[in-house]
């Protein structure tokens, strides 16, 4: 890793400022990619502000069917909510699907939404829950937040604070995982609300988590696995690499979306 | 066998320290004033250096000094060897270019060393690697063996026109040719062995510490032979004559092949510590592993068997081509020759065999010994094909197999090899007991009931350990002798060393050696200790690999014991006043037969170094030591079986149950060969279902350099296994033991394909068998079938 | 240049160092203990597993800088000197362990797992929690064992106590 000049922040106010003034600043959360990514000398802050120390950044609230997760909440305790389990097991279920228990402890789901990787779990569930993504300065529907891989609306210094949805009547993730690195080779969220079905992809899209409307109209007439068995995917718009190729991850979208609709 | 004896299912000595976290290895070593090196590694697959500037990275900070491949030239240092020679069927010797400890004017793979950047800190010798300037001039790559031997491919060594570096055969072309001819069916095939990375956990590292006063130079190392280390460095390396190089192998952790060789980096590291005056310590990360760690494997072989009307076979024609990657690693030569193709009559009685190998040189990182060596090579190939060969006659894979078993031994195979014992049929029956073969029929349709495609697969393997008899393996080439040195030194109190040859690194040598005293002698295993891994301690020995450390290093410490015991009794005999040949050693007492008089064997060992009283003429002292050169390999066998489930929706297999009934002769320890084979079946399984190093052939890229792409074999990713021993005793050596270490990733891959190829109804798919490309066979035939 | 201050196995140290240095090189080579170890640069492999506060991780995906005040507990620190935790002992007694070098990451890796299902394992769950472990000599196989031999030895003790 190249040096690095670390800061650590008390608050949220303090967090905006520290990396407002700092050339070349990055936030850090949990650290479990920009770590990675650091030890690999592709990215190459000058300087680190971590988050993971601001107390108002951390926890689940769930008060009816409202849900608000704090973006420094890691992602065992999302696994682990029994709150959030009564309301929205999918999210639990997906959380509990991510790296592996070590990185569970410290990863988050505010970085691993900030970071945006093609293959990350959580960015499905955020785009299919319809969720808002709050910032230090306003509130994004998840329709405008992810703009392209590792791209998102957000804005320089611009800081993730919490993650807030309404918990659909059903939802279900299913993901099937690279061989190696155990990331999504692909992943499906479905998700019903009173409003409509939103299903999104992730792992799979050539331009990172997208929406699947023919599937969505389809699980909105009928709610089964059946259902989507039927609606292919372009492989176009796809990935591909030596894991899998555009044929086999359109495949493998049209697979785990009728298993995520059987866990739901 | 006594509770701690020779058969006793023993918890190891040497685990407390590991669990604690007091194991010791190369890393983990701190001397005062050592210094870190980083490699400046070639980006290309392959050209010309035209120009190296050291300058800014000299100026950066806490950098002490940078050295380059000119250098090490002007002083001395010699180029990498390759211990054994092959020659051509023309009789011209193998092709060998040089392999330069840093690259001079060509770098010939990405990873090829160039410079050393040594600094205060790991991090800055990093930062200052990248400040070193390297010019360039690109040239075409080539990555796969075939395109390496194609018309106008780059051409990567003058010495090796074509890239080929041998065309060798073994076996009757003639007799075998006439086989095929008159045979009632030919079953041909083509077969693709994987290229794999052997990935111990720990990254290969080295600390080379050169002291002026004394002219002396110091090498802790990750190696498997510490001795096999010092030899090479000093005669043909000229780092140090041997007694001023002292090789240190603490505990290494696990080598499967990719630490029997000296690697570039303990050279270099020792001649820039006499450079510098510092110490230099250099560890790998998982990255330059992958970049630099031998691979295995990677051959193309089409093959040709013939069956009478009876279904036997009467003919095996092979044909492959090996690629050994961009230079000729130590034992690069002798793996896909004889290691592979003296193995190529497998359990069968074959009249005629005849094998061409072609070795090529392409710009990947070099091949060479991965767990298993040439046999699993020669495994799969054999039981592929008779797994297809059964599918093609129509009759039961076990069937096919027992029709041709060889069934009384010795048996001398037409590829050198003379079979001492076996019962090939005692482990195929074992297994398919223990799998409840007659009862997958009803298993199968359960599965097809639940949308899933059910498979089951067998292999009948066989190997070749205990490597090797020195003379055989001189007469075909191999540069060094493949003896084992032991040496038992008897404490004035009783309490025993035991120095070995043999290195462990993971096997538990400091465990089953013990046993093996402890079974002799009557002691308890506590009072004994192995000491390995350093050549100031231990004479000399061959080290580790090719399931070789029971079979001839316990072999060196039974010669070592028995001269013991000669002496021991003597001086017991002279004691008790009486005749030698009464004494019997028991429960660590020394006895006269048929009478109460005794002595504990602590008091027999005090009297041989206090001599006060000893037979007219004898020494003081209860040290001998011994060396043992096999008279044969050892021949350990076995059948494996796989029950897969194939998820036709992705292409995923499960492995339901995995079956291994192994002869591995007599046992030691069970439970620590017991490891050694889910150990080894996981080797096996991930190169049959996950691993792969890939490159891209454009650019001669590696594209699988960390465990993001290359998929190791994790915990759900795997069964629990079934494990049974059948035991015919090796007649060649004391113990009876025929050895352990390789057997199951030689015989699991063939069992698992066969598996997964019965589960989706297609024969044709090559290792690893992916979600991706079984799911993609399965398209395929669904295409096929709609277009019928 | 950091200083930082870890409570490590019950006793608080401190140590300078760059801004860039990983809490398991910190460890290493700071404090000495050198049962953690490093298997991989992509947060993979496990063998730097450490308990940071309670919980497992990876130390080699933290900074040291990152982990000044928390409590840091190795596989030097999870029994008396001289003693085995029950985890360790089984290890011993199935023969969970070839070449100890990722051992220590997965014996860390166990006690965090048994501790947060409370006696509830099972093979499959095992399996699934030692996901970000590997292991290249033991084939899993006597692992997964240990793991739930020490997990009923554990469990069962815990509920003797409680009767």
């Amino acid at each position: 890793m190249y040096a690095t000049s670390y800061h650590r922040a008390s608050s949220v106010g303090e967090a905006v400022n520290l990396r407002s003034s700092q050339e070349e600043g990055r936030y850090i959360s949990g650290g479990m990619t920009l770590i990675a990514t650091m030890k690999q000398r592709l990215a190459a802050p000058s300087n680190l502000i971590d988050l993971r120390h601001i107390g108002e950044l951390k926890g689940i609230s769930v008060e009816g069917r409202a849900v608000r997760i704090g973006a420094a909440t890691p992602h065992a305790d999302v696994a682990g909510s029994a709150a959030l389990r009564a309301v929205c097991p999918a999210i639990c279920n997906l959380a509990g699907m991510i790296g592996d228990p070590h990185v569970r402890h410290m990863g988050t789901i505010g970085g691993s939404v900030a970071n945006n990787d093609p293959a990350a779990d959580y960015p499905s569930a955020v785009l299919a829950l319809n969720a808002t993504v709050i910032t230090d300065r306003r509130e994004i529907a998840a329709d405008d937040f992810f703009v392209g891989m590792f791209e998102t609306a957000l804005e320089e210094a611009e800081m993730i604070t919490a993650i807030r949805f309404e918990a659909p009547e059903r939802a279900g993730y299913a993901k099937f995982a690279n061989p190696a690195s155990r990331y999504a080779l692909t992943g499906v969220f479905v998700a019903k609300f009173t409003s409509g079905v939103r299903v999104a992809v992730t792992g799979a899209g050539a331009n990172g988590v997208f929406r699947v409307p023919e599937m969505e109209a389809a699980l909105a007439a009928s709610w089964s696995p059946e259902s989507v068995a039927g609606v292919s995917v372009d492989p176009g718009m796809l990935m591909s690499d030596m894991h899998a190729t555009s044929e086999y991850r359109a495949n493998l979208v049209r697979v785990m979306a009728k298993r995520a609709v059987q866990a739901s | 066998m006594g509770m701690e004896g020779i058969g006793a299912r023993v918890a190891r000595k040497e685990d407390k320290r590991f669990l604690t976290g007091k194991g010791r290895y190369t890393d983990d070593m701190i001397v005062p004033g050592m210094k870190f090196a980083y490699f400046v590694r070639s980006p290309h697959a392959h050209a010309r250096i035209t120009g190296i500037d050291v300058s800014a990275a000299k100026a950066m900070p806490g950098v002490i000094d940078v050295l380059d491949g000119k250098q090490l030239q002007a002083d001395g240092i010699g180029n990498l060897i390759c211990g054994w020679m092959i020659h051509s069927k023309d009789g011209s010797p193998m092709k060998m270019g040089a392999w330069r400890p840093l690259a001079v004017d060509t770098v010939r793979y990405v990873g090829d060393a160039v410079a050393i950047v040594v600094a205060d800190t790991a991090a800055e010798a990093r930062d200052a690697a990248e400040a070193v300037v390297v010019d360039y001039d690109e040239l075409p790559a080539v990555t796969t063996s075939l395109a390496a031997l194609g018309e106008g491919a780059p051409q990567i060594h003058p010495e090796a026109p074509g890239n080929l570096i041998f065309d060798w055969q073994i076996g009757d072309g003639a007799a075998t040719d006439a086989a095929i001819a008159s045979a009632a069916h030919v079953t041909e095939i083509e077969i693709h062995n994987n290229r794999l990375s052997p990935n111990p956990m720990e990254p290969r590292a080295t600390l080379g510490i050169y002291d002026s006063a004394e002219d002396h130079f110091t090498c802790y190392t990750t190696s498997q032979n510490p001795h096999v280390a010092r030899l090479v460095m000093s005669a043909f390396y000229n780092v140090a004559p041997e007694n001023k190089l002292r090789v240190i192998a603490p505990d290494v952790g696990g080598g499967f092949g990719s630490k029997i060789y000296i690697y570039p980096e303990e050279i270099v590291c020792l001649w820039a510590s006499k450079k510098t005056g510092v110490p230099v310590k250099w560890t790998s990360d998982r990255t330059e592993a992958f970049l630099t760690d031998a691979h295995g494997r990677d051959h193309v072989s089409k093959v040709k068997m013939a069956f009478d009307k009876d279904h036997r076979i009467i003919g095996l024609k092979v044909d492959t081509i090996a690629n050994l990657g961009a230079y000729m690693s130590l034992f690069s030569s002798a793996v896909p020759t004889y290691l592979y193709a003296t193995l190529l009559s497998g359990q069968y009685a074959i009249p005629a065999i005849h094998a061409n190998v072609r070795t090529v040189y392409t710009n990947t990182v070099p091949v060479d010994a991965y767990r298993g060596a040439g046999r699993p090579e020669a495994t799969y190939l054999l039981e592929r094909t008779m797994e297809t060969a059964a599918r093609e006659l129509g009759i039961s894979p076990a069937e096919l197999r027992r029709k041709n078993f060889i069934r009384s031994f010795p048996y001398q195979t037409p590829v050198i090899m003379n079979y001492d014992a076996g019962d090939y049929e005692a482990s195929l029956s074992a297994a398919m007991q223990a799998a409840d073969w007659d009862g997958f029929p009803a298993r199968r349709a359960q599965s097809e009931a639940r949308g899933k495609k059910r498979g089951i697969g067998m292999s009948c393997y066989i190997e070749a350990c205990g490597i090797a008899p020195s003379q055989a393996v001189g007469s075909l080439g191999a540069g060094v002798g493949l003896w084992e040195s032991a040496e038992v030194r008897v404490n004035a109190v009783g309490t025993i060393e035991v120095l070995t040859g043999s290195h462990s690194h993971g096997q538990g040598h400091e465990t089953t050696f013990a046993q093996l005293v402890a079974d002799r002698l009557g002691v308890p295993i506590a009072s004994v200790n192995i000491v390995h891994g350093d050549t100031d301690k231990v004479q000399m020995g061959m080290g580790t690999y090719g399931s070789r450390s029971g079979a001839v290093g316990m072999s060196a410490i039974v010669k070592a014991l028995d001269k013991v015991e000669m002496k021991a009794k003597k001086i017991a005999a002279h004691l008790m006043e009486a005749d030698e040949s009464d004494i019997v050693i028991e429960n660590g007492e020394l006895k006269v037969a048929g009478t109460d008089k005794s002595l504990p064997w602590f008091q027999v060992a005090l009297a041989a170094y206090t001599a006060h009283n000893l037979p007219a003429g004898m020494e003081p002292g209860l040290k001998e030591g011994a060396f043992y050169d096999p008279s044969n390999f050892t021949f350990p066998a076995g059948c494996y079986i796989a029950e897969v489930e194939v998820d036709p929706e992705t292409g995923k297999t499960e492995i339901l149950q995995f079956v291994a009934a192994d002869d591995f002769g007599n046992i030691i320890n069970p439970l620590i060969v017991e490891g050694q084979v889910h150990g080894g079946l996981a080797q096996g399984i991930g190169q049959a279902l996950l691993e792969e190093v890939r490159y891209d052939e454009a650019t001669g890229q590696i594209l699988t350099a960390s465990y993001m792409d290359y998929a190791m074999p994790r915990a759900d990713d795997l069964p629990s296994f079934t494990l049974s021993h059948q035991n015919t005793p090796c007649p060649g050596n004391p113990l009876g033991i025929k050895g352990c270490g390789e057997a199951g990733a030689i015989g699991s891959p063939p069992a698992l394909i066969n598996a997964i190829t019965d589960a989706i109804g297609i024969n044709d798919l090559t290792m690893p068998a992916t979600p991706l490309k079984v799911w993609s066979a399965l398209q395929g035939s669904s295409m096929r079938m709609a277009a019928e | 240049m950091a200083k930082v201050t870890l409570t490590v196995n019950g006793r608080t140290m401190s140590g300078e160092c760059d801004d860039r240095t990983l809490l398991v090189h910190f460890i290493r080579e700071k404090l000495g203990l050198t049962g953690t170890h490093v298997g991989c640069d992509t947060t993979q492999c496990g063998a730097c597993v450490v308990h940071m506060d309670g919980r497992s991780v990876k130390s080699c995906s933290i900074l040291a800088v990152q982990a000044s005040g928390s409590t840091v507990t190795t596989i030097e620190g999870i029994a008396a000197q001289g003693e085995l935790h029950p985890v360790q002992a089984a290890f011993n007694q199935h023969h969970g362990l070839q070449c100890g070098f990722c051992t220590p990451g997965m014996v860390m890796t166990a006690v965090d797992m048994i501790a947060r299902h409370g006696g509830a394992l099972d093979e499959a769950t095992v399996r699934h929690e030692l996901e970000g472990n590997i292991c290249r000599c033991t084939g899993y196989h006597n692992i997964v064992k240990a793991v739930l031999s020490a997990n009923e030895e554990m469990h069962g003790a815990a509920r003797q106590a409680a009767e």
